[in-house]
């Protein structure tokens, strides 16, 4: 549902940084999404289209790498993947747990011509 | 093909004008509370229940974002020093508030008559959780009919909490909420994090939760 401003962001970065670079089009924009973020790819994609349009934008492929989600015991400091949503360490099954990855959003790179 | 390195948060924009809201709310000593919540928590109960017990001690403007209609202004306004509404419909975005609109709600407040700020966030667990404002605490309220598995199913929101109000609880007799196990997937989450018991309805718990408002006022100023 917020994915129009994240893209408006998303285009104005692209296009900025090829500017920078003085490129004249941009073929591929790889993201990095996390699985905790709100963010949904075909959104994105949906409004990059028309966001893009007559820019040197338009027609690139958006690529998303999807950063898994990943917590950390509080109580004896394992690292894991949620397996479900019920948040339990797999090793003490302490419920007392960190978020310390997929909650990323971010352009990684962008290939250009 | 030329590979250009960007490695830039999207969400910095946002974050950039939150930042200097947060500059401006300090210019003018102005304590700053986010509240989010699913629609019908207690939001604008709270907020209500807030200004009628700190209107003697504080001077309290009120921000209402609403996806649409000006009815929780409209309730409020009698009330507080000052409201700005944003009704999300026209805008970008609809599911919840974000730094810019709150920069230009700024523009209609009487900032230097403010002391305390309160921001009533459109009602989801989701999507207020990507967007800070410039507020000083985040608050989240969770009322017993939704049932206590809200931390696990939006656990974002409330990982990022400065404090949770567990409101309507007067209902408890009538709800299959086990508080124990809220309150423990909660500071699980979060091991920091403020809770509050209250009835808006009833006016249990507010006393706990204004002078908590108090303390943190105090010590941000």
């Amino acid at each position: 549902m917020h994915e129009l401003g994240i893209t408006e962001n998303i285009v104005n970065i692209a296009l900025d940084k090829a500017k920078e670079a003085q490129v004249g089009k941009i073929v591929r924009i790889n993201l990095v999404v996390g699985e905790l973020s709100g963010f949904v790819p075909d959104c994105i994609e949906f409004y990059f289209d028309f966001l893009s349009k007559d820019s040197i934008a338009e027609g690139a492929i958006l690529n998303f790498e999807s950063a898994p989600a990943q917590l950390r015991c509080r109580n004896c400091c394992a690292i894991f993947h949620p397996q479900d949503t019920l948040w339990n360490c797999p090793k003490c099954q302490s419920q007392s747990l960190e978020i310390t990855g997929g909650r990323e959003l971010y352009i990684e790179n962008m290939e250009v011509e | 093909m030329k590979k250009i390195e960007v490695v830039q948060n999207i969400l910095e924009a946002n974050e950039f004008i939150a930042a200097q809201n947060q500059r401006l709310l300090d210019k003018h000593k102005i304590f700053a509370i986010n509240i989010m919540s699913s629609p019908g928590a207690g939001k604008t109960s709270l907020i209500l229940q807030t200004i009628a017990r700190l209107k003697d001690k504080l001077r309290i403007g009120v921000i209402e974002g609403d996806v649409a209609s000006t009815l929780d202004a409209e309730k409020v306004k009698v009330e507080a020093i000052a409201v700005a509404q944003i009704n999300t419909r026209n805008m970008l975005e609809s599911c919840s508030l974000n730094a810019n609109m709150i920069s230009h709600a700024f523009q209609s407040l009487p900032l230097k008559d403010i002391d305390l700020l309160l921001i009533e966030n459109v009602g989801n667990l989701i999507c207020p959780s990507e967007f800070v404002l410039g507020e000083h605490k985040r608050v989240v309220i969770s009322s017993l009919p939704e049932g206590d598995d809200k931390p696990i199913k939006y656990p974002m929101i409330f990982a990022d909490a400065d404090a949770v109000v567990i409101n309507k609880i007067d209902f408890l007799p009538y709800v299959d909420f086990d508080i124990d196990s809220f309150e423990k997937t909660l500071q699980g989450l979060n091991p920091e994090v403020k809770i509050f018991q209250v009835s808006c309805k009833a006016g249990a718990g507010i006393e706990n939760w204004c002078s908590w408002l108090l303390d943190e006022l105090k010590a941000n100023s």
